[in-house]
């Protein structure tokens, strides 16, 4: 119901999605801390269900909301691994820094 | 109304954003991820996904932040990281290249295909009450989509033992048990 003449139109959540996603990119790339760069990943996903939710109310499907969550409870399980993945680093060294993971071995 | 409410949430969502990838403190910039989630929960109900914007609040606001922020207090890594050094000099212009240009693929994939959703269906999402929601997605993930509600529950078993053995202290020397 446009209330000024302007209606919120699937594209203008489409963009803040496609915002938000570039944003976490950016973030992913530059951050240092693997405890953010999951964070960043955290909102390259939420950006994915944004797009998910907007074109199944549009397009009156449910198979977008119920993918949204399974999205969901696979990064909920990405969170998880990569947290333990991270704690068990720090276990090793004393800092959490993505730069100085640069051997392969234990 | 709706604008008012889009225009609030997507502050919400991009300013959040923004202070998960500026601010040097991971605490804060789990506080500022709290903020994007709220916005994009704001986002959900405002197209009627009521459930999904529930999960959302609770699990993703709820306990995914919340682990994260008690990862971060017990490695006590809640020192300000330096982020006005890049250690790598050419790191921060290629990634806002690769960022910006992924940003700007999307929204240019958004502004080609508006039409094609403008006439798949009306303008406006369908204004279902909350229980139809809920009704919809239930005969959706325990209907259709069963075997990967299955899938996901193993997904989930293996995720939480694989934690387990890696997070683990070995007890003793070499006792494995």
């Amino acid at each position: 119901m446009p209330v000024f003449g302007v209606a919120v139109t699937a594209s203008w959540y489409l963009v803040v999605a496609a915002l938000l996603f570039g944003v976490g990119l950016f973030g992913v790339m530059v951050r240092r801390n693997p405890l953010v760069m999951l964070m960043c990943v955290e909102l390259m996903l939420n950006a994915v269900n944004l797009t998910f939710i907007t074109l199944a109310s549009r397009l009156a499907d449910v198979a977008g909301r119920t993918t949204v969550l399974f999205v969901m409870v696979v990064a909920a399980a990405e969170v998880t691994v990569g947290l333990a993945i991270v704690v068990a680093i720090m276990r090793q060294r004393s800092s959490v820094d993505a730069d100085d993971l640069s051997a392969l071995r234990g | 109304m709706e604008l008012a409410v889009f225009v609030c949430a997507a502050a919400m969502v991009l300013v959040g954003a923004a202070g998960v990838i500026t601010r040097s403190n991971p605490v804060h910039a789990a506080l500022s991820l709290v903020l994007t989630l709220f916005g994009v929960a704001v986002m959900f109900v405002a197209q009627g996904a009521y459930f999904v914007a529930a999960v959302q609040v609770i699990v993703y606001a709820g306990a995914i932040v919340v682990l994260f922020l008690f990862v971060i207090m017990l490695l006590g890594v809640d020192r300000a990281e330096d982020v006005r050094t890049e250690p790598l000099t050419a790191q921060r212009p290629l990634a806002l290249v690769v960022a910006l240009g992924a940003a700007a693929v999307l929204v240019a994939a958004v502004v080609d295909g508006a039409a094609a959703v403008r006439d798949r269906a009306g303008s406006a999402p369908d204004a279902a009450s909350g229980d139809a929601d809920v009704v919809e997605i239930a005969r959706s993930v325990f209907g259709d989509y069963v075997v990967a509600f299955e899938v996901t529950s193993i997904l989930l078993v293996v995720a939480v033992v694989g934690t387990v053995l890696m997070t683990r202290r070995r007890l003793g020397t070499g006792a494995g048990r």
